[in-house]
């Protein structure tokens, strides 16, 4: 791994404890609230600040698994590093498309 | 205890295979006095290497019941729990034949990781004195006591994985030189271990300092690169 991807790996790794943790927190609120789908969705649609924080831990969780999965895949795989790179690429805009996908439904429905 | 110990041995190249030797079992026996038992008294075609016999030059290692070990100081009765040895090359190199085992690749990683001291003075200088508890010393003295005997770098899960990985002995010889007052080499030496297959390949598995003969960590010797790295990399000092 180059010393860049180790930083950005690192980095969103940070980012993402904070995250993970409130984000756990809230599930917590939400089920043992008893809310519903309705309930959920009242409170999150245009929110900039549900928006801003899911749009956060998705790009953050994209960058971090896209490198992850990159270096599984040099490691483990025939893959060269350049494949396994392009690979890594395109695992994290999936990544990326499908986290966005779901906080626009939240946010924006 | 036994009277006899079976002993598998490696023979032949890549593509060679396990033999089994009995060795008559003895007090105080060590993992080379069975493989030199073999070769005097059985099998003198076997190839193995050995200098010293007591922990010092870091020839003998070996691949001992699954594990990593220098031989001339692993005892019998710490590894043959059953009276049964498998004694292989080291993993990780290519194998010359029986338990030798080439080490071109490990020392050119040496070299790749800029582990050459580069002096800051002449002979015709004075001898620059070094505190022995200076902060940088002691990170030197904790690191430094390496034999070269390719354990780690045996027993190291990623140098399996990545063919390009320096391994832990060769960054540990970079942390020493960069702790050392007296080298000129850093910048360059930071900008190799940052280099792919540097320090940042390191997953921590620590399999080196638990096999290590030496007791040295070379997983902190390898965290520290990753700090010093990164600070001189957001200092801009070295490039990504």
């Amino acid at each position: 791994m180059t010393m860049r991807l180790y930083l950005w790996q690192r980095a969103t790794a940070a980012l993402m404890v904070p995250l993970v943790l409130i984000h756990i927190a809230v599930i917590f609120y939400a089920t043992r609230n008893g809310m519903t789908a309705a309930d959920i969705l009242s409170r999150t649609r245009g929110s900039v600040v549900w928006a801003s924080y899911y749009g956060l831990f998705v790009a953050a969780a994209s960058i971090h698994a896209a490198i992850g999965v990159r270096n599984v895949l040099t490691e483990w795989s025939p893959l060269t590093d350049r494949r396994a790179g392009l690979f890594g690429v395109v695992f994290g805009m999936l990544l990326a498309t499908l986290g966005a996908r779901a906080v626009f439904a939240v946010v924006l429905s | 205890m036994l009277a006899e110990l079976s002993v598998s041995l490696w023979r032949g190249g890549k593509d060679g295979r396990y033999e089994t030797y009995s060795v008559p079992r003895r007090e105080s026996q060590t993992v080379l006095d069975v493989v030199t038992f073999v070769q005097r008294h059985i099998d003198p075609t076997l190839s193995y290497r050995f200098a010293c016999r007591v922990g010092v030059c870091g020839s003998c290692a070996m691949t001992v019941n699954g594990k990593p070990r220098w031989t001339c100081r692993t005892h019998v009765s710490k590894v043959a729990g059953r009276g049964q040895l498998e004694i292989g090359p080291l993993e990780n190199m290519p194998v010359i034949k029986d338990l030798a085992t080439d080490m071109e690749p490990f020392f050119e990683k040496w070299q790749k990781a800029q582990g050459v001291f580069a002096p800051t003075k002449t002979r015709h200088d004075e001898i620059e004195p070094i505190r022995p508890d200076s902060p940088a010393r002691r990170l030197v003295d904790a690191a430094i006591e390496c034999i070269n005997c390719g354990v780690c770098y045996a027993a190291c899960d990623t140098v399996r994985w990545n063919r390009d990985y320096f391994g832990p002995a060769a960054l540990t010889r970079a942390w020493t030189l960069l702790n050392d007052e007296r080298d000129a080499g850093g910048t360059a030496r930071l900008q190799a271990v940052a280099a792919a297959g540097g320090c940042h390949s390191c997953h921590s598995h620590q399999s080196c300092q638990e096999l290590c003969p030496q007791s040295l960590n070379p997983t902190a010797a390898i965290a520290g690169l990753k700090r010093r790295t990164t600070a001189a990399y957001l200092k801009g000092e070295i490039k990504a």
